[in-house]
């Protein structure tokens, strides 16, 4: 940690207890982030047994709160399932609609563009409660209760507004004179944006689509009220479900395990995509 | 830089032709999205304050769901959250709605600004705090308050390393405490997040002048970046004070549904719903939304002059700033 590591203009030396204190700054960020997840992940690695050790590694090593979450009568590989698909059709949707609204406000001129735009934004405000109860009566009315579409189509209140906003910012950094260029060249508009637009687009979609994803995947109200067979629950519903052994036992190995089992492919595509994902999540908000 | 930005902002850009088809264009293009937001928004809100004009009758059908016993209740509803016979259970979960908000709101702005500081000047371990500060935003809220509710057991590790026998999850202020740290934990980096891409928006030689001119750290701090900072800051804040007021997985999953000390307006309506009292639950559902309607509307009127309109602006600029770079065509997305 000499002077040579940092080439620093002259001023900077009197600078010195604070460049002390930023290697201690980022390990507190670290810690504070990763603390509790590392909690988790060391609990659902020890024995049943062992679970109130507070040893900072498990000792003995076990898996066996990973083989009780996949016990064919805890069904959770279903749970799995159902996220999967609930999120994933939830995101599809959502990006096949949103794409071509997000390029209408990026783009074109029309009257009330401000108003619609500020509609659909508001729309993300809504407290998820006002519209599951009127929901919940419609769906059981028309036997929709313990389907995928109970959880598809009420989710899209919050990820159609996230995505339009944020696909939004996306095309607005595209230069313009692309389509200028496609549509001199003899492209309609429509032909300019699927031909031209959307394969230029394509990073901004694939980031939309994850932090679409990772919404619809986190979704826990919905599920909850639409569904009452356990076969259809989505995971995050069924993780906060999982009872021990004995009434008012809190099985938590297994809910350490399956919470380590839904969020590490999360914290994966996270690390992978870090760039992408900021840029989504600070497009929408900051530029 | 602050003279291109008022001319910028006064003539935007001469965009592609406002054509005759433009209208009829975007028309088709936002109707799915529309139809949709409809479908999931208008409907649910409409039906939700004639619900709540409505009583529901004494008999349920062999499935648990209210057979036609439905009776116009007027404004019943209302009057007896506020003032009736439910007005003790509303008026707390309000205060703890109200509550939750204000004080999480406040500790995560000061921990994300904090954070935003540390990283903004951080030379190396970018990546790794990067990477970090996703992790409680990627992790649902329903399995970071089993999380927590392990972290904050009777015999979990917080009462390990206080050296205390604390019943976190039991009813009463420590649950509240409980739900203010998990949720702190939760979001702050959040904020963190939004916040540092606003200052990296800082042209650093304003800190230079203002070193120059004499001015310290703190003195930097107030007069240039958080006068800088503020419209990213209140977007942020906005949004997590909207989030906040519909507070639901956390504490349901780590306190427990009807806890006296962390029912939200959203856990209150949930239970009354799933009890098929649709009409209470609807009415506390619509003062929810009124309540969010209402703050949102006075934080933007009294802080934030235009909010969206000025983020538009400033993209605006930044559009224009780097058009004229032809290099710049192919790589930005």
């Amino acid at each position: 940690m000499t002077a040579a590591d940092h080439p620093v203009p002259a001023p900077a030396r009197r600078l010195r207890p604070t460049a002390l204190l930023r290697p201690l700054g980022i390990a507190a960020i670290v810690f504070y982030c990763l603390a509790p997840f590392y909690w988790m992940v060391v609990s659902s690695f020890r024995r049943p047994t062992d679970q109130f050790q507070l040893s900072l590694l498990p000792h003995p090593w076990s898996g066996a709160n990973f083989a009780a979450v996949f016990r064919p009568d805890v069904g959770f590989q279903r749970s799995l399932l159902n996220s999967l698909v609930v999120a994933g059709v939830t995101t599809a949707l959502t990006l096949l609609v949103g794409t071509v609204a997000a390029y209408a406000l990026a783009r074109l001129e029309f009257r009330f563009k401000g108003a619609v735009a500020a509609v659909i934004i508001a729309t993300s405000m809504f407290p998820g409660i006002s519209l599951i109860i009127p929901l919940l009566k419609l769906f059981s009315d028309i036997g929709w209760i313990n389907t995928y579409q109970a959880m598809v189509v009420p989710s899209m209140s919050f990820a159609l507004p996230l995505a339009v906003w944020t696909l939004t910012a996306f095309f607005r950094q595209l230069p313009a004179e692309l389509e200028q260029a496609a549509m001199v060249d003899g492209c309609t508009r429509g032909q300019a944006f699927r031909k031209v637009i959307i394969p230029i687009a394509a990073p901004g979609i694939f980031t939309t689509a994850i932090i679409t994803f990772i919404a619809a995947w986190n979704e826990f109200i919905i599920a909850l009220s639409m569904v009452n067979q356990k076969s259809m629950q989505t995971a995050t519903v069924a993780i906060s479900r999982f009872t021990g052994a004995y009434r008012f036992d809190q099985p938590y190995g297994t809910q350490m395990a399956a919470g380590v089992l839904v969020t590490v492919p999360l914290v994966i595509a996270v690390l992978v995509f870090q760039r992408r994902i900021i840029a989504g999540l600070t497009a929408g908000g900051v530029k | 830089m602050t003279t291109t930005i008022r001319t910028a902002t006064a003539r935007p850009v001469p965009r592609l032709r406002k054509s005759r088809g433009d209208g009829r264009l975007a028309a088709a293009l936002l109707s799915p999205t529309l139809l949709v937001l409809g479908l999931v928004i208008a409907y649910p809100l409409v039906a939700a304050i004639r619900a709540s004009l409505f009583q529901e009758g004494q008999g349920l059908d062999a499935d648990g769901f209210v057979v036609e016993g439905e009776r116009f209740a007027g404004l019943r509803n209302y009057t007896d959250a506020f003032s009736g016979t439910n007005a003790s259970v509303f008026w707390n979960a309000f205060w703890n709605t109200t509550f939750f908000t204000v004080t999480t709101v406040s500790i995560e702005v000061l921990i994300g600004i904090a954070m935003a500081m540390v990283m903004n000047h951080a030379l190396r371990g970018r990546a790794v705090v990067r990477a970090a500060i996703l992790v409680p935003w990627a992790i649902p809220t329903a399995v970071s308050a089993l999380l927590w509710r392990w972290v904050f057991d009777v015999n979990g590790v917080a009462n390990a390393l206080l050296g205390r026998q604390i019943l976190w999850t039991a009813d009463g202020w420590q649950a509240k405490l409980a739900v203010i740290v998990a949720d702190t934990w939760k979001t702050a980096p959040f904020i963190g997040l939004l916040v540092l891409a606003g200052l990296q928006l800082i042209p650093r030689e304003l800190y230079e002048a203002a070193r120059v001119d004499g001015a310290g750290p703190w003195r930097q701090f107030r007069s240039i970046t958080l006068p800088l900072v503020k419209p990213t800051l209140l977007i942020a804040v906005l949004f997590r004070i909207l989030d906040a007021l519909r507070m639901f997985d956390l504490p349901f999953v780590l306190i427990g549904g009807r806890k006296h000390e962390v029912e939200t307006l959203a856990m209150l309506a949930y239970y009354e719903a799933s009890n098929v009292r649709y009409g209470p639950a609807a009415a506390y559902a619509t003062l929810l939304f009124a309540y969010v309607v209402i703050v949102a509307f006075a934080f933007v009127k009294l802080l934030g002059t235009d909010l969206i309109g000025e983020a538009r602006a400033r993209r605006r600029t930044a559009r224009t700033t780097r058009m004229p770079a032809p290099a710049r065509k192919a790589t930005t997305a």
